[in-house]
């Protein structure tokens, strides 16, 4: 027992639970770039398209008056994408080889979707960026590889697509590689990788081209199944956001009393001191209770309930953590925050947040900038400075509750928020929390 | 010290949560049932959610009257087992108020109908959020769906303009009488759930498993010979060796030749097949390339 509670010291708080089985991709790149193709070219290969599905778009394609198999329609299910050829919205397609489940948030290139992409982009371990290697890095590529950064996707992928138009030449590929990895560098991306493919005729995709002997890493398969998954969510302590109070009322469990939802991140065993919050008060893990029974200890992500030692004022929106590290607490909060809605935004507006879950309501304080997701540069112009459709850019805010929060680079799950219109309900912004008076 | 878990397990984590999250974010939920293998994975996940306090919300069956009998005898055992509340409306009940109108033609199935008396249930009883057990993996219009899908008055569904979901901050936020549909196994696919049945030792309807039928073949598919599907005159009915990957409304469901009479032997033949489980088994995916999305449109399951 002392050595198991000795061990999970060690092993810190980035100890939350991470799957070797599967990985969590998304897809992104400008119009064109063959996203839907690629996507569709792995699933063919790995022979994840049931043959109902290939006869149905073999049927597709015949009537679109295509010359070979249009592998997007694969990805591209609803009737007004395939009437337009382009993706509108996020399609979710499963595959699986020997070594690993694969969950791939194929995402739509135009801006004018940009809000889609960053649905797939949101709960993904990797972001698979596409470059049309005839056209280089284009605004799109910089666009989707600056939200993948903010949103602490952990990898960047470059599939530098469409080799076969440039007679598969090395120097086409290493300048989307230099330019890219120039920009990337003024992103503090870590992991960025590269990868020359022809999506249309399948080089590099699951093996190694004749056609690029030149180029000596893996093609995208082997690739994938071999990077680290999970995200950076784990570095701050054990974070616990109440979910669902567990209260059964009956005769047979009259005092039962638990409090459920889902780690947050961190570890977490019986006898374990937690801070519960707002309230301010220290207790201890009295057992971990599931359906399966009760267990010696839990991290990150898995749903269980919690009974404590002591009856406390706890509900949902609360949160149970460690004492040494809690997460900071207060009304205000500063943000980056990408917007969704056609509506811009209002400079002294009213939203509906929600946070972990916790929901309350917040006020705009202030905007400090625009970024411009092009050249990266701030556009801090006082005068009519807002943000519209798309735009990102740094936020402050001032909630009715206090936020339980951590800076979102240690920690998505509190880190984290979604802004809604309070009239129509709609998510209109995704924000990112910063610590005070830092920069992104 | 145990680091990694599986894929099922961070599965089961997101399907709770998801469950939980429903019970808190809405008044009035509903679990939608069907008696297939997907609802019986949604009624572990509930029982995982909620145990040992009672389910936050009712369970809700809408009957064509076409079922197979096997899966109304396991609804009623299961639920009886579970001590939760069942909800029972009839499509013929839809028909009989003329709010429903059967298609014409010996193909005809009320699996469509099925979405105005699904939707009269929810004006009806009031319920703004309805759980289902849809996947992604099921069809190209359910790989497009949010694991919070909104709806509005009319109950339907606009794939062009869905609400951003990010991270795991899902949105129920609606207005008096839209609702949210919510999928807590949308990112399951048809293997996982028959591993995780494996798993949990789940019970099912035997019709899961290979059995013995009276069948008969229409549009190259295996029918069961039942009073709601009439023989045409070219058809024959013959006995054969089938069980069904999906549970349906009898009339638009068809079953697959298999000699998979066990769980093992199941999973093994899941693993294996090179058919789309609705490809296989669904005639009512057939009638278009977006028959699926149409029927979602209106407000289907």
């Amino acid at each position: 027992m002392a050595i198991a509670a000795l061990d999970s010291r060690l092993a810190g708080p980035a100890a939350a639970l991470s799957t070797i089985d599967l990985l969590r991709l998304s897809t992104a790149g400008s119009v064109d770039d063959g996203k839907s193709t690629l996507i569709g070219r792995l699933l063919y290969e790995t022979k994840s398209i049931f043959e109902d599905q290939l006869e149905a778009i073999e049927r597709a394609s015949l009537r679109q008056g295509a010359d070979q198999l249009n592998l997007a329609l694969l990805t591209d299910g609803l009737r007004a994408e395939r009437e337009q050829g382009i993706t509108i919205d996020v399609a979710y397609r499963y595959f699986a080889t020997p070594r690993r489940k694969f969950i791939i948030a194929d995402t739509p290139g135009h801006v004018q979707y940009t809000r889609n992409m960053v649905t797939g982009a949101s709960t993904s371990d990797l972001a698979l960026i596409l470059v049309d290697a005839r056209n280089g890095v284009v605004e799109q590529s910089r666009r989707h590889a600056l939200l993948a950064s903010l949103l602490g996707v952990r990898q960047l992928l470059v599939c530098v697509n469409k080799m076969d138009l440039v007679g598969y030449a090395r120097e086409a590929f290493e300048q989307v590689r230099d330019e890219f990895s120039s920009f990337a560098t003024g992103l503090g991306t870590a992991n960025v990788a590269f990868i020359p493919v022809s999506a249309l005729y399948g080089d590099n995709v699951i093996e190694p081209s004749a056609n690029m002997e030149w180029y000596d890493g893996p093609a995208l398969l082997p690739y994938l199944e071999a990077v680290p998954a999970g995200s950076n969510a784990g570095e701050a302590g054990f974070r616990f956001p109440v979910q669902w109070v567990v209260r059964p009322m009956s005769n047979e469990h009259h005092d039962y009393r638990a409090y459920a939802g889902q780690i947050g991140s961190g570890r977490v065993q019986p006898g374990d001191e937690v801070l519960v919050l707002p309230l301010g008060k220290t207790t201890r893990i009295r057992a971990i209770d599931t359906y399966d029974g009760s267990l010696d200890s839990a991290a990150a992500p898995l749903s269980v309930s919690l009974l404590l030692e002591d009856d406390l004022d706890v509900s949902r929106g609360d949160m149970l953590c460690d004492p040494f590290s809690p997460p900071s607490s207060s009304q205000d909060v500063e943000a980056m925050v990408c917007w969704f809605s056609e509506t811009p935004l209002n400079p002294n507006g009213r939203y509906t947040i929600r946070h972990t879950t916790r929901k309350a309501r917040a006020l705009v304080t202030g905007i400090d900038y625009r970024l411009d997701t092009n050249t990266l540069q701030r556009d801090t112009d006082v005068r009519g400075l807002n943000l519209k459709l798309n735009d990102v850019g740094r936020l402050r805010l001032r909630t009715t509750q206090p936020l339980l929060w951590d800076e979102y680079r240690r920690n998505r799950v509190t880190g984290s928020f979604i802004l809604a219109d309070e009239g129509t309900n709609s998510t209109v912004a995704a924000g990112m929390i910063l610590p005070p008076g830092e920069d992104w | 010290m145990i680091s990694t878990i599986t894929n099922l397990q961070a599965l089961e984590a997101e399907s709770i949560f998801i469950m939980r999250e429903t019970a808190a974010q809405f008044e009035r939920p509903v679990l939608l049932f069907s008696g297939g293998k997907d609802s019986a994975v949604l009624l572990r996940l509930a029982e995982k959610a909620f145990r040992p306090a009672r389910f936050p919300f009712p369970i809700m069956h809408i009957d064509t009257g076409h079922n197979f009998p096997e899966a109304i005898e396991f609804r009623d055992r299961r639920v009886a087992e579970l001590g939760e509340r069942l909800i029972v409306r009839y499509v013929q009940d839809s028909i009989d108020q003329g709010r429903a109108f059967e298609e014409p033609g010996v193909a005809s199935s009320r699996n469509r109908l099925q979405t105005v008396t699904l939707l009269d249930a929810i004006r009806e009883l009031n319920f703004d959020a309805a759980i289902g057990g849809a996947r992604r993996d099921e069809e190209k219009a359910r790989a497009k769906e949010r694991i919070f899908s909104f709806r509005d008055e009319f109950g339907q569904w606009d794939p062009k303009n869905q609400r951003p979901e990010v991270w795991n901050l899902y949105n129920g936020g609606i207005r008096s009488g839209e609702h949210v549909r919510v999928f807590p196994l949308s990112n399951w696919t048809e293997l996982d759930v028959w591993r995780y049945v494996e798993e949990e030792d789940l019970e099912l309807p035997s019709i899961y498993f290979a059995h013995r039928r009276l069948v008969f073949e229409r549009s190259g598919m295996l029918m069961s010979v039942s009073d709601h599907l009439p023989l045409r005159p070219d058809e024959r009915a013959f006995e054969h060796q089938v069980r069904y990957r999906t549970v349906g409304d009898m009339t638009c469901t068809a079953a697959v030749s298999s000699s998979a009479s066990t769980l093992a032997e199941v999973i093994a033949e899941v693993a294996a097949f090179r058919v789309g489980e609705r490809g296989a088994t669904r005639i009512d995916d057939k009638f278009s390339e977006t028959a699926m999305e149409d029927r979602k449109r209106e407000g289907y399951f």
